[in-house]
C-alpha cells in the first residue's frame, strides 16, 4: 500500500546510541571521521580542521565547494544526505575575511559537519552553488545574497528573497550596515509606499527564470515587445 | 503519484446504518474507485481541452489561508496550477542584525517573536545554544523543566495548526476545541513566567522563573485531560469524508525527494525518514525518555496531519515522565558570571551588587568560538548558529528556520493540483511568517 | 482626549400612555447603535499580535458578543481594521492599499506595541508605528496585548463610534497622501508635530 519504503536514521553499523553531549571540552575532542576522509580525498583543498565545542569546522578551498559538496553527498561512506543551514558571517574586525558555512548532517551516520570558506576582504564575493547537489539550498543561498550580497554561482535565480528588489540601501547583515539603514525614516517610508503592490505578479516575473519558452506565444510576443505590466 | 489508497471515513451524512452504528464506508482515492464505495477521486474531465493563455492568480500577502503574509503568485492551466512562484519577506524584521547589537540574554526576547507559536521552546533553544557557546553545564532540574516547557509549546503550536488547517479546509469547531486546551495552556505559562504568549521563559544558565507552588497541580490536570481533548478532534477529523477526500494524495513528497529540499520535521516524517532531532542528536537527555517517533508512509498532507495528532500525543507521554522525574534542587547553575544573583542580596552584599552590575551592564563574555545547537521544534530542526569573539555580543546571531526551508519546496509540492489544493497543501506545511522572514 | 468623559447622548423617548407603542430616537443613535455593535472587524494579522486576537475570537473571550464574529476578509465588506503585529516597509504598501480599498465609515485599531510605535523593532526594516500610513483611532498597548486589552480597545472604539454625527462630515473624508512623498503630511511638516522619541538614540520622526 505504501509509495515508500521508510528511511531510518542512524543504520550503519556500529554507531554508538546517541546521548545527550556532555562536558564539551571548548577546543579540541574528537574530530568527526569526514574530515580525515576530506583531507585524503582532496589533500590541499581542505586548508584545516579544528573541533570547536564538539563541532568539526573544516576550512576548504571555497573554489572547490561544489565538489567536496557532491563528493560528501554522494560518497557511500560519508552520505550527508541533508543539508541544515547556508549562511555567512562577517566579523567586527574589518581584516578579517567573511565566511560562507554550509552545516551539513549525514542522516545514516548521524554526523554533523561544518564547512566553511573564507573570502578575503577585497575579493569579489562569488561562491560556488551547491543547489546542483541540494535543492533545500535554493532559498538559502538567495537570503544569503540578500543579506550578505554573496553571490552563488550556478544558482538558477539568485535575486532578493526577504527585501524587495529594488531595496536600495544595501545588505543588511553586512557590518558597514547601520542598524537603522542608510536612510532617513521618512525616505525610507516614502521608498516603501511608492513601491507597487501589485509589482511581481506580472508577465515578467514568469520570464525571469526558465519558464520563458513554456509561455504563450502571445504573451512572449508581448514582453519581448518591451511591453510592462509589473513595476 | 497515482497511488491507490483505502482510508475507511465515517459518513455521518448518511447516517446509521441497521446495526446501529454509524456507516462506514470504504473510500478509494486515486485511480480506480472499483470496489463500491464512493469514489473521493477527480472525476474525469468532460471539458474540451481549450487552448488559451495561462492565468495569474495571486494570493496574499494578506489573505486568510496564507496564514500570515505569504504570497503565492499562481499560473493557473484552467484550474490545475502550472507554476507557483512564493513571494516571503512581507514580514522581514531584521532579528539577525539586531541580535549582533544585543547581549545573549538579551536576544531571549527575540526568540520570542521569531517562531510566536513556539515561545518556549524557542528560548529554550536559544539558551541551549549560547550555554554551548559559554560551555555551561545546566542544572538536572532546569533539564527537567526545560523538556516540560518544550513539549508543551510543542502541543499548542500543532494546536494552533490543527485549528487554522480545519478552517482551511472547511471545519471551524477544532479551532475553538484547540484554543479552548491554547487557554490552559496560556494559564500554565502565565503561572510560571507571567506572560501567556511571549514568554521569555529562560536564561542563560537555567530558566527566568522556578515553578511556583501547585503548578505541577495544573499540569498533571493539563495532562489528563488533553488527550481526551485530541481524542475528540480526532474523532472530528480523521475519518471525515470531507477531510480525507480534501488531504488524501496531496503534495507527496518522496523520502529522498524530502531529504533534498532539506525538510524537517513533521514534513519529513511524513514522507517516510525516521529522523527526530530529539533522537537523533538528543538534548536536554531525551534518550533517556520512553517515547516514539511517528512515520508517515505516503507523505501527503493527510500524513502530515496523522504525524502531528501522533506526535502530540508522544508529548503528553513526554510530559507524564518528566513530571514524575522532576528533581529538587536549584534551577539555576551556581555561577555569579551569567546568572543574576537574587536581588535581597544585590541590594545587600557588595559582592553581589558587583556581580548583578556587571552582568547587566556589561554582559556575559563566551570565550571565541561558535557553536550551532538544532532542536527539534515542533515546525521541524531549529537551529542557533552564534558566533562569538569574545564579547558580550555575538558577532552573528543565526537563525535555521525550519518553515522557511520546509516552504522552500511549495512550487514542487503544489505543482499538477487544483487551486482549492493549494490552500491544503500550504496549510499542512505548518508556516510561521515571523519564522520565515525573520 | 474628551472621548470617554462627554456625557452619553439622549437615547431614546418612549411614551408608555399612548397604546400605539413608538419610540423617538434621533437618526444618529439609531445608526450609531447599529454601527456600534455590528462593527465587522478585518484583521490585519501579521505576527505574534495575531495569535493573541485569534485567541481573543475563540471561544473563551468570544469576540461575537461584540457583535464582531464575522470577519471581513476582504477590506471590502469590513468596517474596522484591526492591524495585529508588525508591518515592515514591505508590508507597508499592502497596508496602505487594503485601508483604501475598505469603504467608508471606517475605522483602525492599532493593536500591540510593534504596530503602534515600531516596539523592539528599531531597526531597517520596520514602519516605526502604522500610523504614519494610515490613520488609527485606537492603539493597544503591549507586546501583545492581552484579549481583555483588546476587547477594551474595541468598547472604546464603540464608545467613539456613538459620537459620530452625521453632520460632521470632516472624519469621514478621504485623506489623500502627499503625491510626492506618499505621507499625509510632508516631511517637512513631521518634525514640528511630532516629538523626539527612542531610549538610547534621540531619533526624529522624520529621521532628519
Amino acid at each position: 500500500m505504501s509509495d515508500f519504503t521508510v528511511i531510518h536514521a542512524g543504520t550503519a553499523p556500529g554507531l554508538p546510541a546517541p546521548a545527550t553531549p556532555k562536558n564539551v571540552p571548548n577546543r579540541g575532542g574528537e574530530a568527526n571521521p569526514s574530515a580525515d576522509a576530506l583531507k585524503a580525498q582532496f589533500g590541499d583543498a581542505i586548508k584545516r580542521v579544528d573541533v570547536v565545542w564538539g563541532e568539526t569546522n573544516v576550512t576548504i578551498d571555497i573554489a572547490r565547494a561544489l565538489d567536496i559538496v557532491r563528493w560528501l553527498h554522494d560518497d557511500p561512506s560519508q552520505s550527508y544526505e541533508y543539508l541544515s543551514d547556508v549562511t555567512a558571517v562577517e566579523f567586527r574586525d574589518r581584516g578579517l575575511p567573511i565566511e560562507v558555512i554550509w552545516h551539513l548532517r549525514s542522516i545514516k551516520y548521524r554526523r554533523f559537519l561544518r564547512l566553511k570558506g573564507l573570502i578575503a576582504k577585497g575579493q569579489p564575493l562569488s561562491v560556488p552553488s551547491v543547489w546542483p547537489v541540494y535543492k533545500g539550498a535554493d532559498w538559502l543561498e538567495r537570503e544569503c545574497y540578500d543579506m550578505f550580497g554573496i553571490k552563488f554561482e550556478g544558482h538558477p535565480d539568485l535575486r532578493r528573497i526577504l527585501l524587495w528588489e529594488q531595496y536600495a540601501e544595501g545588505f543588511p547583515l553586512r557590518k558597514d550596515f547601520p542598524l537603522r539603514g542608510r536612510f532617513s525614516r521618512a525616505e525610507q517610508l516614502r521608498q516603501a509606499l511608492s513601491a507597487n503592490p501589485e509589482a511581481r505578479y506580472s508577465m515578467e516575473e514568469l520570464s525571469i527564470a526558465d519558464a520563458f519558452s513554456e509561455l504563450p506565444l502571445d504573451m512572449r510576443a508581448r514582453i519581448k515587445g518591451g511591453e510592462s505590466t509589473g513595476e | 503519484m497515482a497511488t491507490k489508497r483505502t482510508v475507511e471515513v465515517e459518513l455521518s451524512t448518511t447516517g446509521i446504518g441497521r446495526d446501529g452504528k454509524p456507516q462506514r464506508v470504504p473510500l478509494f482515492v486515486g485511480e480506480g474507485g472499483e470496489g463500491g464505495g464512493p469514489a473521493v477521486a477527480a472525476p474525469p474531465s468532460t471539458e474540451p481541452e481549450l487552448e488559451g493563455e495561462h492565468m495569474l492568480i495571486n494570493i496574499g500577502p494578506q489573505h486568510p489561508a496564507t496564514h500570515g503574509v505569504l504570497r503565492l503568485v499562481l499560473e493557473l492551466d484552467g484550474e490545475t496550477v502550472v507554476r507557483c512562484i512564493p513571494h516571503i519577506g512581507y514580514l522581514h524584521c531584521g532579528f539577525e542584525k539586531i541580535g549582533e547589537y544585543r547581549q545573549y540574554n538579551q536576544i531571549i526576547p527575540w526568540t520570542d517573536r521569531d517562531d510566536y507559536l513556539n515561545c518556549v521552546g524557542n528560548n529554550i533553544a536559544f539558551s541551549l545554544g549560547a550555554e554551548k557557546l559559554f560551555g555551561i553545564e545546566i542544572t538536572p532540574r532546569c533539564t527537567v523543566l526545560r523538556v516540560i516547557g518544550m513539549e508543551l509549546s510543542r502541543v499548542i503550536s500543532h494546536l494552533v495548526w490543527m485549528g487554522t488547517t480545519a478552517i482551511d479546509i472547511g471545519a471551524f469547531t477544532p479551532f475553538l476545541w484547540s484554543f479552548q486546551e491554547r487557554e490552559n495552556v496560556y494559564n500554565l505559562f502565565e503561572g510560571w513566567v507571567g506572560a501567556r504568549l511571549t514568554t521569555s521563559a529562560s536564561r542563560v544558565g537555567g530558566m527566568a522563573a522556578d515553578i511556583p507552588d501547585g503548578w505541577l497541580d495544573g499540569l498533571r490536570a493539563f495532562v489528563r485531560t488533553f488527550p481526551k481533548t485530541l481524542d475528540e478532534c480526532d474523532r472530528m477529523l480523521t475519518k471525515n469524508a470531507v477531510w480525507v477526500g480534501r488531504t488524501v494524495g496531496l503534495g507527496v513528497m518522496s523520502p529522498e525527494e524530502a531529504l533534498n529540499y532539506g525538510l524537517s520535521g513533521p514534513m519529513l516524517r511524513a514522507s517516510g525518514v525516521d529522523y527526530d532531532v530529539r533522537k537523533d542528536f538528543p538534548y536536554l537527555d531525551y534518550e533517556t525518555y520512553d517515547w516514539e517517533v511517528p512515520v508517515g508512509v505516503n507523505g501527503d498532507v493527510y500524513d502530515r496531519y496523522l504525524v502531528r495528532m501522533e506526535e502530540m500525543r508522544q508529548s503528553i507521554r513526554i510530559l507524564e515522565q518528566a513530571i514524575a522525574r522532576l528533581p529538587d534542587g536549584p534551577v539555576n547553575i551556581d555561577d555569579p558570571r551569567v546568572i543574576l544573583p537574587p536581588k535581597h542580596k544585590a541590594t545587600s552584599e557588595m559582592e553581589s551588587m558587583i556581580h548583578h552590575f556587571k552582568n547587566v551592564m556589561e554582559g556575559p563574555r563566551p570565550p571565541i568560538g561558535e557553536a550551532y545547537v538544532a532542536v527539534e521544534a515542533p515546525k521541524g530542526e531549529k537551529g542557533y548558529y552564534m558566533v562569538s569573539d569574545g564579547s558580550a555580543k555575538p558577532v552573528r546571531w543565526r537563525i535555521r528556520p525550519p518553515s522557511f526551508v520546509n516552504l522552500s519546496a511549495i512550487p514542487k509540492m503544489v505543482e499538477g493540483h487544483l487551486l482549492s489544493d493549494v490552500i491544503a497543501i500550504n496549510a499542512s506545511i505548518d508556516i510561521v511568517m515571523g519564522e520565515i522572514d525573520r | 482626549m474628551g472621548l470617554i468623559d462627554a456625557p452619553a447622548p439622549s437615547i431614546v423617548s418612549v411614551d408608555p400612555a399612548q397604546s400605539e407603542g413608538w419610540i423617538a430616537t434621533r437618526l444618529d443613535f439609531l445608526v450609531n447603535w447599529g454601527r456600534a455593535n455590528s462593527l465587522w472587524p478585518m484583521p490585519f494579522g501579521t505576527a505574534c499580535c495575531a495569535i493573541e486576537f485569534m485567541a481573543t475570537a475563540a471561544s473563551k473571550f468570544d469576540l461575537a458578543r461584540f457583535g464582531m464574529e464575522r470577519m471581513g476578509y476582504s477590506p471590502r465588506q469590513a468596517d474596522v481594521l484591526i492591524c495585529a503585529g508588525r508591518v515592515p516597509f514591505k508590508l507597508a504598501p499592502v497596508l496602505r492599499r487594503i485601508w483604501q480599498q475598505m469603504p467608508q465609515p471606517k475605522w483602525a485599531i492599532s493593536m500591540g506595541a510593534c504596530a503602534s510605535t515600531g516596539g523592539m523593532f528599531d531597526n531597517y526594516a520596520v514602519v516605526q508605528g502604522i500610523d504614519t500610513i494610515i490613520p488609527i483611532d485606537v492603539y493597544v498597548p503591549g507586546c501583545p496585548p492581552r484579549p481583555e486589552a483588546l476587547i477594551y480597545a474595541i468598547m472604546m472604539l464603540q464608545k467613539k463610534v456613538m459620537k459620530d454625527r452625521m453632520s460632521d462630515t470632516a472624519a469621514r473624508m478621504e485623506m489623500e497622501p502627499d503625491p510626492l512623498s506618499q505621507l499625509y503630511i510632508p516631511p517637512s511638516r513631521i518634525d514640528a508635530l511630532s516629538q523626539q522619541f527612542g531610549n538610547s538614540v534621540p531619533q526624529t520622526r522624520s529621521g532628519q
